[in-house]
């Protein structure tokens, strides 16, 4: 497969539903039995020759649920629904107007799907069919660009797993949380407040930073003082995750925030993208960039190394090892925080937002060399490319399987990782 | 408050159906962690196994029951080798992210739309039970049982979970006593050691994970088939973790600690939630809703594991010389 063809009917484009989507508001977070308050809506315009369609019957149903609408004057309509999941929405082919016809048959059955999202375009083509073809060249460079930019994004938090590994070897499974914090306080800042973009993003980064120093001045601190086991404290790690996880949704709500909103479009060649995107690529390559230079120059960043290499080699030669650990531990929340904020702003984010990046983050690091910061880096661009280039080839469902199954080759090939030293693994 | 409700709903608990599955799958995991020292963190994909494996050789292959819970076995012993060959001779913690990713993985497989026809995408598969409740030879009709009450079928796939229960305890209990058994705890206590003395320590480890997967695996068997529906949603990290505070609740390398830890666990949960639901209606926490009880159920848990493996590792039946988190 050379080419990647999209099909798209004479009449309208993508752009129609994706401008609704954009101006529908999140819906409140909690659903109630009045389908007015449902959290999750699907919809679209249905359009024959640039024309709305009115009074065309539309139903989304899921397992037992079923909820019914008819389009409006504009041929645009809504369907609120309770719950995540894949609905599938069927346009009653006996309502449409006389002279208009699906562009397929079988087109008026049609998935939306709500597991990731709390809104779901959903576009029924009339009319007769056109092909219009976008070449694999543009489609490699679209899936490099977004590559590139959840690579940068991945490593700013894989650098903060594998600095917190190095200098106390623990894998700590509730750093996807530090993430997730990072997005919604950001999502209570910045559209819910209305704070400057700035100033909400310097605050999330503080609550972050605030949240990694307490648990480890409060959990982890004690627990590296009775000589727990890594694997010990690993488990502690993810029953803590948990906490944290139940916590935030108690606190934030269930619902997908929609946190940046919409940028200027700016057009690189074949990549459409905005403001947004370039903005978080710049900052979180300034960051990594500040990082690299903390670690090789200054003389906190030396001693974090030493820590990392020899933890009682280090402390021999008078380095202060639980203050490392201390700066080690704020250095790795902010950076996590603000990859957060990066990730809310260019997409949504929920409660579940950090777990589900979890384990790429782990894929990221274990990929790079566990405990070195460069490793991480390297290894969080490659995930990054690895991910969003997988779509070519596999169903985007799978996109996140891609990287997983990367991760298990790479331990088998070589444990150590890329960038790692070579020591006995097993 | 309706204290006898939430009495006779934490009754019901302790034989649950649920419980029992947990529990089949609580004993696999006891053959890794408590007994070899295997850190898997990906329990849930060998239960998911043996729940799709029974339900598509029963929906796509039309095999009769017995057939397909072969099929559900055997999908998660090969699982087990693959994943195990390549992986067993990895450090601890790289096990343990290593089966953690297999796992979603593998349920991100299970739910993505491409295999629809087969899986049943994020739907999931249903009636699949007919072959299995054929057999069931209890007249219909309910059953009272003073705190609770159940249909012929519920009753059926209760005594069956239960007894899968008591013949993978009893199967457990000679095989651990045995020389292979001992062979295993010389690998969680020193790897080195065992090798030293010319064992097969590769093999050993290969041999566990298949015999805990196969387990694991009748668990989401018995899971799936009271409701009938399987869906990719439950076997997400969630099913393993509470897996693990439930092998932990009672004590990883003991056969008993997973049965009355699965039993403590899930009589525990259902107490705080309905008494918590109770003190909701009568208004006394202003600041939760009816449906985020349930989600403190869960908030629980991962405290319940935090605090176990902080003050109690080696859990209720435990001896704390027999647990070592290696590594």
């Amino acid at each position: 497969m050379n080419q990647l063809t999209i099909r798209k009917s004479g009449v309208f484009f993508a752009l129609v539903a994706m401008l609704f989507a954009l101006f529908t508001a999140a819906a409140p977070a909690k659903a109630a039995d009045d389908p007015s308050t449902y959290a999750y809506t699907i919809g679209g315009t249905l359009l024959n020759n640039d024309v709305g369609v009115p009074d065309v019957t539309i139903t989304a149903t899921l397992d037992a649920f079923k909820s019914t609408t008819k389009t409006l004057e504009d041929g645009s309509w809504e369907i609120k629904v309770p719950n995540p999941g894949v609905y599938t929405v069927t346009l009653d082919e006996s309502t449409l107007p006389a002279g208009a016809s699906m562009t397929e048959k079988g087109g008026n059955v049609l998935q939306a799907d709500l597991t990731q999202t709390d809104f779901a375009a959903v576009l029924f083509s009339l009319g007769a069919a056109q092909v219009d073809t976008v070449n694999w060249g543009d489609q490699f460079m679209i899936a490099l660009f977004a590559g590139l930019d959840w690579g940068l994004m991945l490593a700013l938090a894989a650098i903060g797993i594998s600095l917190i590994f190095g200098t106390t070897g623990l894998s700590n499974f509730a750093h996807g949380e530090m993430v997730s914090l990072g997005a919604l306080v950001m999502w209570v800042c910045y559209p819910m407040l209305g704070l400057n973009i700035f100033v909400s993003a310097a605050l999330a980064v503080l609550a972050a930073t605030v949240f990694g120093y307490t648990q480890d001045a409060a959990l982890w601190k004690p627990l590296r003082k009775r000589r727990m086991g890594t694997n010990q404290m690993m488990i502690v790690s993810i029953g803590f995750s948990i906490v944290a996880r139940y916590i935030l949704l108690l606190v934030f709500g269930g619902d997908t925030k929609d946190i940046g909103g919409v940028g200027s479009p700016i057009n690189l060649g074949p990549v459409m993208t905005n403001d947004i995107t370039l903005y978080s690529m710049l900052i979180a390559a300034v960051a990594l960039g500040g990082v690299a230079l903390f670690l090789t120059k200054t003389r906190v960043g030396k001693a974090t190394r030493a820590v990392s290499d020899n933890a009682a080699l280090a402390a021999s030669t008078g380095i202060d090892v639980e203050r490392i650990i201390r700066i080690v531990w704020v250095v790795a929340s902010a950076l996590t925080g603000l990859a957060g904020v990066l990730y809310g702003l260019q997409f949504q984010a929920n409660w579940l937002t950090g777990f589900d990046l979890l384990l790429l983050l782990f894929a990221a690091v274990t990929l790079g060399g566990l405990g070195t910061a460069l490793g991480a880096t390297v290894g969080a661009i490659i995930i990054g490319l690895v991910v969003q280039l997988s779509v070519l080839f596999i169903p985007t469902e799978m996109m996140y399987a891609a990287a997983l199954v990367i991760l298990i080759v790479i331990l088998i090939v070589r444990p150590q990782g890329v960038l790692g030293k070579k020591q006995r693994i097993g | 408050m309706d204290w006898l409700n939430a009495l006779n709903l934490t009754a019901g608990e302790l034989i649950g159906v649920y419980t029992a599955a947990y529990v089949l799958a609580a004993l696999g995991l006891a053959v890794h962690f408590g007994f070899t020292g295997l850190l898997n963190f990906g329990q849930a994909a060998f239960a998911a196994l043996g729940a799709y494996g029974y339900s598509i050789a029963t929906l796509t292959l039309n095999w009769p029951w017995w057939a397909a819970v072969l099929a559900g076995l055997a999908a998660s012993g090969v699982f087990a080798l693959l994943l195990g060959i390549p992986t067993l001779r990895l450090r601890a913690d790289y096990l343990a992210i290593v089966t953690i990713a297999a796992a979603q993985a593998l349920r991100y497989a299970f739910s993505a739309s491409d295999y629809a026809s087969v899986t049943g995408a994020s739907n999931g598969l249903s009636e699949f039970g007919e072959s299995f409740y054929s057999l069931n030879p209890i007249p219909k009709g309910r059953y009272d049982l003073g705190f609770t009450s159940m249909s012929e079928n519920e009753l059926f796939i209760r005594i069956i979970g239960w007894s899968l229960v008591v013949i993978a305890a009893v199967f457990l209990f000679f095989l651990t006593r045995s020389p292979w058994g001992r062979v295993l705890k010389g690998i969680r206590e020193d790897e080195d050691a065992v090798r030293a003395l010319g064992k097969n320590v590769f093999a050993y480890k290969i041999q566990a994970l298949v015999i805990g997967g196969t387990i694991a695996s009748l668990g989401g068997m018995v899971f799936v088939m009271s409701s009938q529906t399987n869906q990719p949603s439950t076997w997400g990290t969630n099913f393993t973790f509470m897996i693990w505070t439930i092998l932990l609740l009672g004590g990883a390398a003991t056969i008993l600690g997973p049965i009355v830890g699965g039993m403590v666990f899930f009589a525990l949960l259902m107490f705080t939630q309905s008494v918590m639901e109770g003190l909701v209606k009568m208004g006394w926490l202003p600041f939760l809703d009816i449906a985020q009880v349930g989600q403190i159920r869960f908030l629980l848990v991962g405290l319940i594991l935090m605090l176990l493996v902080i003050f109690r590792p080696q859990g209720i039946f435990g001896n704390k010389k027999e647990l070592q988190f290696n590594g």
